[in-house]
């Protein structure tokens, strides 16, 4: 393993040099899609009934609505697997005759203004025959359950199962076999921003510009024209400043579709901002899953074998691109963690309900398997009577490569290595003797840790695995030096708030020796980028940082050609530094912006030895890389009402080298508050009917800054082969361990009572009916 | 997300409101006050008022003032008001100490004091302050004015007895004699949101003793109210932590508890239990 000491001050990976992109969005320049002006508005009439057939339509005189039946010749949206027993399922754009859950569109409006638009809206009748509604996923998989889609044979969608050659044989020589049943109810990704659309047509050449929040311009391009059935040359997709979207704006919204048809069929803009009740009841859910879990051991607290059964609740349709295979097949693979288990048997299940369609959320099964696995570990821990962070000792992997019991391959990392800074980082000793002191007080605090993997940047090989019609990998970059001597890297990731403009330019600066301030990166627009995937899934520093070293590299090749031919030495006695090009130790030099003159306008000097221009292409698909960390949760229990009161979060986090550090910590900052939140306050809630109860932000609650600590970071800095810039991903990271971190920290605080919470979100009300359970409570309620 | 059309009217003085309200009140016509929550719920279309009787215009309704024994607090006066104590003595320091809890500032610096006793939400901070403090209510309308004790005015969730064309002109606090000393506790999910239960206490004590003990309990029920069975353990008795927790005890075994999906009866008296006692342990402090 080799660690990489930043700080030498040459280089600008490694700085905390600012965000490029914030001038804009902090002085209120920011250009969002709900800014634009357009000639119509549109507003859906959602289904209030989570099943039932459409029986009736009434609009006002003189309403301008489309419904199902003026879109009969758009083909549904239908994501393919080739595996997993997959069943295509169809989702029309508008509920064609059957709802399938609450929220679902049924009939778009359109008006010259949003406010017409939502009254005319609000005077449409529509009329169901309301049908039994399936909200648990365990109800869905009944064998008398009514079927979500009538023309599929049960409500399972997709199934997967993985067992190793002889499990039955390693399970048998168990020393220990604990059990979790644990469940993660519904969530919400709540973005800032919510969705937003917006549809021109342009008369002269029958182009559309679709301008929408999404995180895959390319991939709305392609869905859009499958569905409307048109070259993909007629649209243009643009996400211009996207407030954050964290899986839930990579999926297919129908309801661009409607934008764009509708904007072709009037020949002008239509435009739809959503509100965050729609967001909340109709855009994307996740995280709605049972688990259970056994791990057998042996006699020393050694995992042998681990055997799952995960059932996903997938809602009503399936996500396009990806498919509802995302959350069930990522949980089947990654089960076992950062473990060293040889055997495995797993099957996991996406199932079909009346609920709002799943979408991939920051880390994808990844937060709840990991709190499965990590309350498995400490259950393990207190079986054989040994610190939580012991058992782990003795279980994480440290050889590597090394191969999973699912055949994941994991590059090097620092399971072991970020666990030991953390409990030295956190004093795990003296918080013991604090524990003690405080509960002979009558106060409960707890600690909890949770190590985990984290793969991140996986090009195609690695989603091949899955079966996916359409299977994300490579990206692209296309780096142009112009005449100008100014340098535009055109990039087919889509950030949306991760500042990758910087980090990759900082990548880039490096390379061609010019200050990122003078690097534009270009993203968001299909006209204007190379196809690619978009961000997701803590790819994008990874894949389009390798795409954009690449071509930096190949540019840097041409510069020196063209500084030795100007400055009459060898290439390799030159340097590239601060826009100029140097021969080392002499005062001779020329400037960068000079060559890039000459490139465009002076191409006859170089007699045809070098090439015209100055842009270079870098395409790059990885195998993928996994970072790691520990999460460390210190947290109060105040065992009279439940409440969790948060003291302390840590992270001792290793995704490789750290382009910017700055940026870097305000990814895990950001992904430990929505974890935080995940573990203790967000659910979505149906009620029996199919009606969502948590429809506003005074009932679905994401923590504010008052329910999140201070967050301490540590940093260790393993650098890989399986990525060419050393970079590897952390989008997710912090996201994926600390819901495991803080419901670990709850269960410590709690075993004086012999209890597990085992669900999350852990709420006040869950963790004092578990100790009510326990009939271990004091009765004055203060004192054990 | 926008309310349903509506017409909004500005009367200039208290004559004018209620003569609006008397003509449009018939008509599905309210009040508008801070907005806070009459708002939200307009653009959620639960509410679909037709006229809008906005009284951020009137004259003299922001009065914050003393009147011989109680504090006058006009419609017009926000929440805001209260962060800092608007009198020496315990009441400015308890109406400042509960203000923090209710929302965030923004919304403070908006919503009203008489609208929350309007809107009566079980849970609004304001009307437990004056549930348990015996507030005086002044109901204006065409018909004339009234003045309707707390108890009378609180009927159940968001249902109060303000007649259709009446208006809550006034809320009339007694003060608090100076030895007066008083605790508040608050649950809530995160900070700033509303209470599932919150408990606020005042008590004298003589000769080391408690009296004229008030226990109001808010968040638990479908309104705010007295609990006197938990001013009955208090009173006559010297302070002590048994004390507090039977006092609990008997405020939890008093109540009806609310319950929604999530919180069962019983765990709405667990925090009943709790809120009270430590609103009591508050009152040492
Ligand atoms: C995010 C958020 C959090 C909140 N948290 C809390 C909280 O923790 N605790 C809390 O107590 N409140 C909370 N509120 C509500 C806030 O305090 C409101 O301001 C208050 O409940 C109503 O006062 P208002 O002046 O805004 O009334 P409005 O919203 O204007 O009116 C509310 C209702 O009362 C009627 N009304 C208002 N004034 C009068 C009057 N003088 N006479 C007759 N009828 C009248 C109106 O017609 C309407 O029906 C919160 C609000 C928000 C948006």
């Amino acid at each position: 393993m080799t660690v990489h000491t930043k700080g030498s001050g040459t280089t600008w990976v490694g700085r905390s040099i600012r965000r490029l992109e914030d001038p804009a969005l902090v002085t209120g320049r920011g250009r969002f899609t709900a800014d634009m002006p357009a000639t119509h508005w549109v507003r859906f009439v959602r289904s209030g009934v989570a099943a039932g057939t459409i029986k009736n339509i009434t609009a006002p005189e003189g309403a301008s609505i489309v419904t199902a039946k003026d879109l009969a010749k758009l083909k549904p949206i239908r994501p393919m697997l080739s595996k997993f027993n997959y069943v295509a399922v169809g989702q029309p754009i508008l509920a064609d005759g059957v709802v399938r859950f609450t929220g679902e569109s049924i009939a778009a409006v359109y008006a010259p203004s949003k406010d017409q638009a939502e009254d005319i809206a609000d005077q449409i009748e529509v009329e169901i025959s309301e049908g039994a509604p399936l909200i648990d996923a365990m109800d869905a998989l009944a064998g008398d359950a009514p079927l979500v889609h009538a023309d599929t044979k049960h409500n399972v969608i997709v199934e997967g199962r993985i067992a190793t050659p002889g499990f039955e044989d390693v399970w048998k020589t168990a020393h220990k076999v604990l059990h979790v049943e644990a469940r993660s109810h519904r969530q919400n990704a709540t973005p800032m921003e919510a969705r937003a659309g917006h549809a021109a047509y342009d008369g002269s050449t029958g182009r559309v510009t679709l301008t929408c929040t999404t995180q895959m311009p390319h991939l709305t391009r392609t869905a859009v024209c499958d569905i409307l059935g048109i070259p993909e040359s007629d649209l243009r997709v643009v996400a211009p400043d996207v407030g954050g979207g964290f899986g839930q704006k990579m999926s297919l919204a129908p309801e661009y579709v409607l934008l764009v048809w509708l904007a072709r069929k009037l020949r002008s803009s239509v435009a739809w901002t959503e509100d965050r009740r729609e967001n909340l009841i109709a855009s994307f859910h996740s995280r709605d899953q049972h688990v259970q879990l056994e791990g057998a051991f042996d006699k020393s607290g050694k995992l042998l074998a681990l055997r799952g059964d995960i059932v996903a609740n997938i809602g009503a349709y399936s996500c396009f691109p990806t498919t509802c295979g995302v959350e069930p097949l990522m949980a089947l693979a990654e089960l076992p963690g950062p473990y060293d288990v040889r055997a495995y048997d797993c099957r996991s299940r996406g199932v079909m309900t009346n609920t709002c369609p799943m979408a991939p959320y920051r880390g994808v099964s990844r937060p709840v398997i990991t709190f499965v696995l990590e309350r498995l570990m400490d259950k393990a821990a207190a079986a054989f009577g040994i610190e939580p962070t012991e058992l782990r000792r003795r279980n994480l992997i440290d050889k590597f490569p090394y191969t999973s019991a699912t055949g994941l391959v994991f590059d090097d990392g620092s399971y072991k290595e970020t666990m030991e800074m953390a409990i030295k980082a956190i004093d795990l000793d003296a918080f013991r003797k604090r524990q003690k002191t405080a509960r002979d007080a009558g106060r409960y605090l707890g600690i909890g840790f949770a190590t985990f993997s984290e793969r991140t940047g996986y090009g195609s090989p690695a989603f091949a695995a899955r079966g996916m019609e359409i299977t994300p990998g490579f990206e692209t970059v296309y780096l142009t030096i112009d005449p100008s001597g100014f340098v535009e890297a055109r990039i087919g990731s889509s950030p949306h708030g991760q500042g990758l403009r910087t980090s990759l330019a900082q990548i880039i600066a490096d390379e061609i020796g010019i200050d990122p301030e003078f690097i534009k990166v270009v993203h968001g627009d299909t006209d204007r980028s190379p196809y690619g995937w978009g961000t997701f899934a803590s790819r994008s520093l990874v894949l389009s940082g390798g795409a954009s070293l690449l071509a930096a590299q190949k540019i840097r090749a041409k510069l020196l050609k063209m500084a030795s031919h100007f400055l009459e030495a060898a290439p390799e006695d030159i340097t590239l530094q601060s826009g100029s090009a140097h021969v080392i130790g002499t005062d001779r030099s020329v400037t960068i912006a000079s060559m890039a003159r000459a490139a465009y306008h002076q191409t006859h000097i170089f007699k045809g030895e070098i090439e015209p221009g100055l842009t270079e292409t870098g395409t790059y698909d990885p195998s993928g890389t996994f970072s790691n960390a520990c999460h460390v949760a210190i947290v109060e229990v105040d065992i009279e009402t439940g409440r969790v009161e948060m003291e302390k979060f840590l992270v001792a986090e290793d995704a490789g080298l750290i382009i910017n550090p700055m940026i870097a910590d305000g990814q895990v900052h950001g992904g430990v508050a929505q974890g935080i939140g995940n573990a203790l306050l967000e659910e979505i809630i149906y009620d029996e009917t199919g009606n969502i109860l948590t429809s506003t932000l005074a009932d679905f609650l994401p923590p504010t800054t008052r329910e999140i600590p201070e967050i301490e970071l540590h940093h260790v800095e393993t650098l890989t082969g399986n990525s060419i810039t050393k970079a590897k991903g952390l989008g997710e990271g912090g996201a994926i361990g600390a819901p495991a971190a803080v419901i670990s920290a709850i269960n410590d605080a709690l075993s004086p009572f012999g209890i597990s919470i085992d669900e999350m979100p852990a709420t006040p009300q869950r963790i004092r009916a578990a100790l009510r359970s326990s009939g271990k409570l004091p009765s004055n309620g203060k004192t054990a | 997300m926008k309310p349903a059309p509506f017409t909004r009217h500005v009367p200039r003085t208290v004559d004018e409101v209620v003569s609006a309200l008397a003509e449009f009140a018939p008509l599905d016509g309210r009040i508008l006050a801070g907005g806070q929550s009459l708002v939200p719920i307009m653009a959620f279309r639960m509410a679909r008022p037709a006229h809008l009787i906005d009284i951020n215009e009137v004259e003299g309704l922001d009065r914050l003032a003393v009147d011989g024994d109680y504090l006058s607090i006009g419609a017009r006066v926000r929440h805001g008001a209260f962060h800092k104590p608007v009198i020496d003595g315990p009441l400015g320091k308890l109406l400042a100490f509960v203000v923090s809890h209710i929302a965030h500032y923004p919304i403070r610096m908006r919503g009203t004091f008489c609208g929350s006793l309007a809107h009566a939400d079980p849970a609004s901070e304001w009307c437990l302050v004056a549930a348990t403090l015996d507030a005086q209510l002044v109901v204006k309308s065409v018909r004339g004015e009234r003045i309707v004790p707390v108890t009378d005015f609180l009927e159940g969730i968001m249902s109060t007895s303000l007649a259709e064309d009446e208006f809550l002109a006034e809320a009339r606090l007694p003060l608090l004699p100076d030895d007066t000393k008083f605790g508040f506790y608050e649950f809530s999910r995160r900070a700033g949101d509303f209470a599932m239960s919150a408990a606020l206490v005042t008590y004298r004590l003589v000769d080391g003793v408690i009296a004229d003990a008030h226990v109001g309990i808010g968040g638990a029920e479908d309104r705010a109210r007295r609990i006197t069975e938990a001013e009955d353990v208090l009173n006559g008795q010297a302070p002590s932590p048994e004390l507090f927790v039977a006092a609990g005890e008997a405020a939890a075994n008093a109540i009806e508890p609310l319950e929604d999906i999530q919180t069962t009866a019983e765990y709405r008296c667990d925090l009943v239990r709790a809120v009270t006692r430590r609103a009591l342990e508050r009152s040492l402090q």
